[in-house]
């Protein structure tokens, strides 16, 4: 049960990911590319982060993939923004 | 090698196929960094990779059993933010 629970979490994580990535490769612009890697970024990892959650039995391990989530979405919306702010700072004469 | 890993056999192969195609999925991804015009279309595929090489370090370390690759997941996790400020930093004190 736990098990089945746990990778149906991690599968749909990977939905996420895949989502991103082909995202990533397809839509047409920086600003566009940016909004898929933050599904990646966000909600893939999150359900791979509870699907490893379920599976790891100790207390300080879960702790530490929560703390670890939440870095990366810390993370996710700096770097997103310090890299929007750039292109647009970077091309701010033609378009 | 997997011996003392996750507890049936069903969970470690699915938790392989799992770990295959998120990296499938970052490789994907990486094409952008191939592709992309600018450097910050190449940066968020940077991005990308940090985020899926953390979700590859969680799936890991319950595959092996080994609790040690969270902290790497964390160290990884703080790099690509520390990439992202030194390249938007770097060049905007460049021009």
């Amino acid at each position: 049960m736990t098990d089945t629970l746990a990778m149906l979490a991690i599968f749909s994580g990977l939905f996420f990911f895949f989502s991103g990535s082909i995202g990533l490769l397809r839509l047409p612009d920086l600003f566009s590319r940016l909004h898929a890697l933050a599904k990646a970024d966000n909600v893939g990892l999150a359900l791979i982060a509870l699907g490893v959650i379920i599976l790891e039995p100790a207390l300080i391990n879960d702790i530490k993939i929560v703390i670890i989530w939440l870095l990366v979405m810390a993370a996710s919306a700096i770097s997103s923004h310090l890299v929007a702010r750039h292109a647009l700072r970077e091309n701010r004469n033609d378009d | 090698m997997m011996s003392g890993g996750a507890s049936t056999s069903i969970l470690t192969i699915a938790l392989l196929i799992a770990l295959n195609l998120l990296l499938l999925s970052l490789l994907i991804g990486l094409f952008r960094a191939w592709l992309g015009p600018s450097v910050e279309d190449r940066f968020t595929a940077v991005l990308l990779i940090g985020t899926g090489g953390v979700a590859m370090l969680l799936i890991l370390s319950i595959l092996l059993q080994i609790t040690a690759l969270y902290d790497v997941a964390l160290v990884l996790a703080l790099l690509a933010v520390v990439g992202t400020v030194a390249l938007t930093q770097s060049e905007s004190n460049h021009d």
